[in-house]
């Protein structure tokens, strides 16, 4: 990027991409698919024009947070490989510019879903994006193990924030939603943790496997694997959807676990070695895509 | 602090860019409000 060439730390100086590198774009796929999905998935349709007004402030409340998560992590940020290219820790911008841009962001999102949608929704939003701010990034994330337990269910609002939108209401349906994704990313994230080689430790933030050990990890992987697949099949059962999502809740759900599984009872400590935690961490992604895409599906062709 | 006549130049076409772009969402703003209007009206 040519922005790299002199690194003046001005306000002046940052491009319009670093303002967009704030926004953690990658992670804003997952976020507008999900809440896309929560809003499709509703009982009531939504005019196009305000379902995509409501899909817009779910990714900018998302896009609010990551600026926020950036301006509060600077510090551990320029510690660690992958994130020292960052606005922040590579000197491109500096520090008021992201908390500017965060609080601005974050607060025009809630006040226009407020103003489009209804107040609902503007709410469980501001909760969202303070929840990832204050809860996660400032409170949890260097303290705790866990923390990225907690950072689930920052990543699992937005599909509850999309029926919201589309209803006024919450149900039990987009409840359960919300709990598969916070107990899907566990096992999604320490996955990939058991394989790669991060530098969180360098950083000073507890990341379970560095913490505990491999053996735990892959223990925790398991345990919260079974709630998730309960949670992701229990919509069937209750009679909130049809056999097309049942169906393909159980058979998606049934192979995380055994994948889940192989990785719980693995003995292998070389990560280059590691290929049944690569799958399990591959298939999470897809998991997630085709539970979400089921519940749109099921709800359209039923 | 002194900026080179080069540093200067950059930043100006930052600047520039960065305008540009608020310019750009500021109408996507103005049209998205318009459109929110009428579907609140339909």
């Amino acid at each position: 990027m040519a922005s790299k060439a002199y690194s003046v730390a001005n306000p002046a100086a940052a491009d319009w991409r670093d303002f967009l590198a704030l926004t953690k774009p990658r992670v804003l796929s997952l976020v507008v698919f999900t809440g896309l999905c929560g809003l499709l998935a509703a009982p009531q349709s939504v005019n196009p024009v305000l379902g995509f007004t409501a899909v817009l402030c779910i990714a900018l409340g998302a896009a609010a947070a990551g600026a926020l998560n950036q301006w509060y992590e600077a510090d551990i940020d320029a510690l660690m490989k992958r994130t020292a290219g960052r606005p922040l820790p590579a000197g491109r911008m500096d520090r008021q510019s992201a908390l500017h841009f965060g609080v601005g962001l974050g607060v025009f999102s809630v006040i226009l879903m407020g103003l489009a949608l209804n107040l609902l929704a503007a709410a469980i939003l501001a909760v969202s994006i303070l929840f990832y701010v204050v809860v996660y990034t400032i409170w949890l994330k260097r303290r705790t193990p866990q923390n990225i337990v907690i950072g689930g269910a920052a990543g699992a609002f937005p599909a509850l924030i999309g029926w919201a939108a589309a209803t006024g209401r919450v149900d039990m349906l987009p409840v359960l939603l919300f709990s598969t994704v916070f107990l899907w990313t566990p096992p999604h994230f320490w996955a990939l943790a058991l394989y790669i080689n991060s530098d969180y430790a360098r950083a000073g933030v507890p990341m379970l496997p560095a913490v505990v050990g491999q053996r735990a990890t892959r223990i925790q992987i398991m345990l919260y694997t079974v709630p998730m697949a309960i949670a992701a099949i229990a919509p069937w059962p209750l009679g909130l959807t049809g056999a097309i999502y049942g169906v393909g809740a159980s058979l998606l759900s049934g192979l995380f676990l055994l994948l889940a599984l192989r990785v719980g009872f693995s003995h292998v400590a070389e990560q280059a070695k590691m290929k049944s935690e690569r799958q399990l961490f591959a298939f999470s992604i897809l998991y997630l895509f085709l539970i979400f895409g089921l519940v749109v599906a099921d709800k359209v062709i039923a | 602090m002194s900026l080179t006549p080069q540093e200067e130049a950059e930043i100006r076409r930052r600047q520039k860019s960065r305008a540009l772009v608020m310019a750009l969402l500021l109408g996507g703003f103005v049209i998205l409000m318009y459109a929110i209007s009428i579907a609140k009206m339909l």
